[in-house]
Formats: structure tokens, C-alpha cells, sequence
């Protein structure tokens, strides 16, 4: 017996000595710091956000609000040409006089002048600035603006709120418009999204409202869905059709958003407009509904596994003492799968909160204050990934959009913070005993 | 028989291709404990939740023959598989208590047949408890969940939770086989106490629990009844060669 084993029989404080194992201890090293880097990683990008729209909480710091020069009358324009400066939009930045046909190549006298043409060639008459589309006289010429806006001097139109604004900016050019952050901040709690303006006007208020409204539609919409659907399929499907459904749905998952977006765009806005007759055909509702279809794989794939993780042995208990299996399903599989439907739904409303494409294209992007869900919304991500590559870099607007960015972030965690140490426990409580 | 309450005649069952159960006919008598002995893998676990219709849950069962409770077949096609499992509760091996309270354990049986009045829930919960003398542990922390209870106490929640449906048969897998020797002598007493109302059926390896325990003994080998006898009888004069040496140990 004692051959077998020669070395492991000596129980000698030799073979007991403490080894030192390389591999397992740098596997260990490893994996923690990868954890560690990727932890890192998500808040260093917090910073480099929240960074990015520090310029705004400068008090009365000499940073120049670039938007606000121009005089107050001006037309509430896109982009920053004033009326003054009207010229036909043209391509490059030529001045009016200098015009001349665009040529390849080598500068070209006066007198070498021909319209550059493929084909016949043309008189010197018909010689234009060369333009988007067809050519513009000067008394077409007008700002451009948003949509149907009509031009009018601001001061028109303004209500009580934003003349005071208009008073403050007065003031403030003359003081060099050194204040022009400080309003900046005033102004987030307003409900007037106007970021590009002589008078911008950052109102967050009707954004927030805009991304509460669509998070909740959705969330109604795919939450019971998603999870009706998993307690259908681990819980009543048979494997065979388990087997089709589950890879069908989670299919939707990898369903790129710009193609949802689209979708709504096209089909649904139509369709739930001839059902439901609401004015405005993209909205609230519509992109709810097309959220909901990019949540729902999501939602019912962990909820899915959720359930599918619940012991057996309850189900079998349950169906011994007689119960039926929707009563087995809902008052034993689906609280004990609490826990796991419950970060389901919280990835589900990350989902939503964040989702930009479907947003943009779906819920008609005006911050608009209204509990009506077929009304026109904002949402935070929208509103960044439609202006941000608008805007000019270290302008207020550009700060703003970035704060934004991470107000999204804040938010995000604040609701899995709550919902992790507050909700959940509440829920586990209630439905399985302290 | 006027005291049989379960009868089979010519059970078999398959689990796809493979019999698992080959012709087995007996009679089980009312208000007594029966209990299935016999080595792992014999087909008395099979036989129990057959008795229940707990295998229906396995898509590749076949049965046939016939299992006649009070004279009536429960795989019969016009017999809701629901109201049978109503009447014949199951204890199971490993202690299953669901991941609610303890009051919620208790009642749940009740409260999905359809009593919702707090006052009887109370009532029977705390009869449930009081019959599978457990009440005295527990009355004071019926809000607490049951996964914090011991293994003992779990199985015996099990128990009462069987109870609070007023089952007629209580089919039980291996009450015992995981618990301490102190929980199995209150399980076994609890057995003796319940079989005043209820027909009892008890499957165990325990050659000792079997014989303390029931009043008749059923011994299984590969999927056949070898023998079914008054359990002094089987203990100390076996009709079968088999039984004999599996119950002095030569094999199993």
C-alpha cells in the first residue's frame, strides 16, 4: 500500500509546506485587474462627460456665450447668420463680389472665364453662383428655420419669461455679456428648449417630461408583454415550441434600432393614426410603442432564464397539492422568480431611457409640456444625438448637451441604486417572506 | 375489499422504450401506513407518483393498466387531473417549502381552492401546524420565511402544508432520508399519528423506518412487486426467497 503513494504518505512538514502557485495567482491578478479596468473605464467616461459641460456651472466667469452677439431683433434663426449677412447659401465661403465660377485647378484670368461645364458650353450670362438646388434670386432669400416657423422678430413673440431673459441679455452685453453661463443655468428649469438662438434658451423641464412620458409608455407596453411571454414559454410551451420561440425573440434583440425606428416611422405612425385619429402622427404613443419592440427581447430573455431558474421541486409541490398550472405559474414560478424579472425590467427601462435612433425617428422631437401621451416628445438622447454634431465645440449649447449626457448617466444609476437597495427588497419581502 | 382504498390491477409503465414498472397489481388498505421498500432504482418512487399522477409531467410516460381509487380509475379520461392531486397530497424527498412565509406555505393550498376568508385561513393553518406538530416551534414567526427553517422543520412544514388541503392518501418519498435521527423520529411519529385519518403511503430505504412505521410492507426489485404482506409477516417470515434476502442485507 505504502509503494502507491510513496511521497503523499510522509506527512513531514516538508510536504506540507506552503506552495507557491504562478499561474493560478497570476489568472487572479488578471481577471481582477481586467474587473477593475472596466469599472475604471465606465467612470473615467462619466468624467470625461460631465467635464465636457463643466463651462456652464462657471459663475459670472468671462466665458463668452458665442451665441448671444448679435442684436435682438433678429429673426430666431438655425445657425447664426444674421440679416445683414444674407447671402444665397452657397457652397464654401466666397463674398458676393468675388463671385466666380468654381474652377479646378490653377487660378484663371477674367478673361479665361468659362463656366465650368461637362457638356455644351454655356454664355457668360448664364454664369450663376453655384448653389444647392435651383439657383436663389436675392428676394427669395430669407433666413432658415426650423419647420414652418414664420419669420418675425423675436420680440414679438416672446411671453413674459423669455422678455425677461431678453431684458437680462441687455444687461448683460453691456457687461460684456459676461453673465451669459449664469443665465445658461437659470434657464434648465425652464420649459423652452431653444438652443440655437440670440436668446437660447436651455429649459431641460419639458426634455425630462418628454423621456419620462416614452419611458413609461414603453415600459407598459413591453413589460407585461415581455414577461407574459416568458411565463408562457417556461412555463406552459412545450420544448418543442420552446425551441422555436425563445431564439425567434431574442432574434429581435440583435434588430438594429435605426431599423425599428424606421418601421415606426413608416408603418406604425400610419397605422395607429388611422385607428386612433390623433393630429400629430409621430409622437409619444408611437414611439412607445417602438421602444417597447427593442425592450421587449430584452425584458422577456431575462425574465426567461428567470423563470426557467426556479427549482422544480416548487413547481412539483404546487401541482401536488392540487393547483392548477396558471395558478402554479403565477402564485408560485412567477414570485419566486422576482428577483430576476425585477432586473429584467431595470435593463428594460435602461434600454428605453437611452435609446436614441428609435427616439429621434418616432417621437417627433418637440419638448413639448403635455400629459397627453399623443402629443409630440423630446427625449434626452434624442435631443444629443440630433444637435450634437451641430453644434460648436465649447459653445454653451455643446456644454449643455454634454450635461445632459450626464444627467442621463445620473439618472440611469440613481434608478438602479434605488431600485436595487430599496425596491427590490421591498418585493422580495412581499412576495417571499422576510 | 371493503377496507381497500387503492386498488391496481395490472399497472405498467414506460419511460419511452424503457419499462420502468411491469404488471403490478395490489391493494392498498385504508387508514393504514403502506410502505415501499426496496434498492435504488427498483420502481417504488415510479409506483408513488404514479399514485398521484405526478408522472404526467414527464412527456415520454406511457402507462397502462388501471389504478382505482375508492373504485373510480384516475387515468380515466373524464378525471381532472387537478381534483386528484387535491385528494392525494405528496410529501416529497427533499424538503420543498415554497420561497414565501411560513402563514403563506400553509395556506396557499387553501387560498387556490378558493378560500379567501382570513379568519378560516388562520384556522386551518394553524390546525395544519398543530397536526404535523409544528405549531409550537413556529407560531410566533409565521411572517418569517421558511427558507430560514431547518431541514426538519422544513420537511414538517411540508407536511402540514399537505395537510391544510384535507387530502384523503398522503403519499410520502423518502420522508426521512435526509434528516438528522431526531427530525426522522418526529416525522415518524407524525406518521403514526396522521394514519388515524388518512391512508398513508411511505417509500424508504430504511429498512428500520419501514418496520417501525407501517402496517404493511410492499417490496419492489427491477420494476416488479415481489411481495406485499403485513409488515411483521415480511419482516420475520417472507413468502419470497428475494425479500428475505433483501431484508437481512444479502443484497440491495
Amino acid at each position: 500500500m505504502n509503494s502507491q503513494f510513496p511521497i503523499n504518505q510522509n506527512f513531514t512538514k516538508e510536504s506540507l509546506k506552503k506552495q507557491f502557485r504562478l499561474s493560478e495567482f497570476l489568472a487572479e491578478k488578471i481577471i481582477s485587474s481586467i474587473a477593475f479596468l472596466s469599472i475604471t473605464i465606465i467612470i473615467l467616461i462619466f468624467f470625461f462627460v460631465f467635464k465636457e459641460s463643466l463651462p456652464i456651472f462657471h459663475f459670472g466667469k468671462s466665458e463668452k456665450a458665442k451665441t448671444e452677439v448679435s442684436s435682438e431683433s433678429m429673426p430666431e434663426s438655425y445657425g447664426s447668420t444674421s440679416v445683414e449677412d444674407l447671402k444665397p447659401e452657397s457652397y464654401g465661403s466666397e463674398p458676393k463680389e468675388d463671385l466666380k465660377p468654381e474652377a479646378y485647378g490653377e487660378p484663371v484670368s477674367q478673361s479665361d472665364l468659362k463656366p465650368e461645364s461637362y457638356g455644351e458650353p454655356v454664355s457668360q450670362s448664364d454664369l450663376k453662383p453655384e448653389s444647392y438646388g435651383e439657383p436663389v434670386s436675392q428676394t427669395d432669400l430669407k433666413p432658415e428655420t426650423y419647420g414652418d416657423v414664420v419669420v418675425e422678430p423675436l420680440t414679438e413673440t416672446t411671453t413674459k419669461d423669455s422678455s425677461i431673459s431678453e431684458e437680462n441679455q441687455h444687461q448683460d452685453k453691456v457687461a460684456e455679456n459676461n453673465e451669459g453661463t449664469d443665465q445658461t443655468w437659470s434657464t434648465f428649469l425652464t420649459t423652452e428648449w431653444v438652443p440655437v438662438s440670440n436668446n437660447p434658451r436651455f429649459g431641460l423641464i419639458g426634455l425630462l417630461i418628454g423621456t419620462i412620458k416614452v419611458t413609461i409608455i414603453a415600459m407598459l407596453i413591453a413589460g407585461p408583454l415581455a414577461i407574459l411571454a416568458a411565463l408562457y414559454t417556461s412555463c406552459f410551451a412545450s420544448k418543442r415550441k420552446k425551441e422555436i420561440i425563445k431564439p425567434i425573440i431574442e432574434m429581435l434583440a440583435a434588430f438594429p434600432s435605426v431599423v425599428i425606428g424606421f418601421f415606426a416611422l413608416i408603418v406604425l405612425a400610419t397605422f395607429f393614426q388611422n385607428i386612433f385619429g390623433y393630429d400629430s402622427r409621430l409622437n409619444a404613443f408611437i414611439g412607445g410603442v417602438a421602444m417597447a419592440l427593442a425592450a421587449i427581447p430584452i425584458i422577456y430573455t431575462i425574465s426567461e432564464d428567470a423563470l426557467s431558474a426556479v427549482p422544480k421541486t416548487y413547481t412539483e409541490a404546487s401541482l401536488a397539492l392540487g393547483a392548477s398550472k396558471w395558478q402554479t405559474a403565477f402564485f408560485v414560478t412567477l414570485p419566486a422568480a422576482t428577483p430576476g424579472i425585477f432586473a429584467a425590467l431595470l435593463l428594460g427601462i435602461g434600454r428605453v431611457f437611452g435609446e436614441t435612433m428609435i427616439a429621434l425617428m418616432a417621437t417627433g422631437n418637440a419638448a413639448l409640456l403635455s400629459s397627453n401621451p399623443f402629443e409630440s416628445v423630446r427625449t434626452f438622447a434624442a435631443t444629443i444625438g440630433a444637435e450634437m454634431a451641430e453644434t460648436v465645440f465649447g459653445e454653451t449649447h455643446y456644454s449643455v448637451l454634454f450635461f445632459i449626457g450626464s444627467l442621463l448617466f445620473i439618472f440611469s444609476f440613481v434608478l438602479n441604486a434605488v431600485a436595487e437597495f430599496y425596491v427590490k427588497g421591498k418585493l422580495i419581502k412581499k412576495f417571499q417572506g422576510k | 375489499m371493503k377496507n381497500t382504498k387503492i386498488e391496481v390491477k395490472d399497472l405498467s409503465l414506460y419511460y419511452g422504450e424503457k419499462q420502468a414498472l411491469k404488471n403490478i397489481s395490489l391493494e392498498i388498505p385504508r387508514n393504514k401506513v403502506t410502505a415501499l421498500i426496496g434498492p435504488s432504482g427498483c420502481g417504488k418512487s415510479t409506483f408513488l407518483r404514479c399514485i398521484n399522477r405526478m408522472n404526467d409531467l414527464i412527456p415520454s410516460v406511457k402507462i397502462t393498466g388501471e389504478m382505482l381509487v375508492e373504485g373510480i380509475d384516475i387515468y380515466d379520461k373524464n378525471v381532472d387531473v387537478v381534483n386528484i392531486r387535491k385528494k392525494i397530497g405528496m410529501v416529497f424527498q427533499k424538503s420543498n417549502p415554497f420561497p414565501k412565509s411560513i402563514y403563506e406555505n400553509v395556506a396557499y393550498g387553501p387560498k387556490i381552492n378558493g378560500i379567501n376568508n382570513k379568519t378560516e385561513l388562520d384556522e386551518i393553518v394553524e390546525t395544519s401546524l398543530r397536526q404535523a406538530a409544528i405549531w409550537d416551534e413556529l407560531k410566533d414567526r409565521l411572517d418569517d420565511s421558511a427558507m430560514g427553517l431547518s431541514g426538519g422543520q422544513q420537511q414538517r412544514l411540508c407536511i402540514a402544508r399537505t395537510l391544510a388541503v384535507s387530502p384523503d392518501i398522503i403519499l410520502m418519498d423518502e420522508p426521512a432520508s435526509a434528516l438528522d435521527p431526531i427530525s426522522t423520529s418526529k416525522i415518524e411519529e407524525l406518521v403514526h399519528e396522521l394514519k388515524e385519518q388518512y391512508t398513508i403511503i411511505i417509500v424508504t430505504h430504511n429498512m428500520q423506518q419501514a418496520a417501525r412505521t407501517s402496517d404493511y410492507t410492499a417490496f419492489f426489485y427491477l420494476g416488479e412487486l415481489i411481495e406485499l404482506g403485513k409488515t411483521n409477516t415480511i419482516f420475520t417470515k417472507p413468502e419470497q426467497k428475494q425479500t428475505e434476502d433483501y431484508i437481512t442485507g444479502r443484497f440491495g
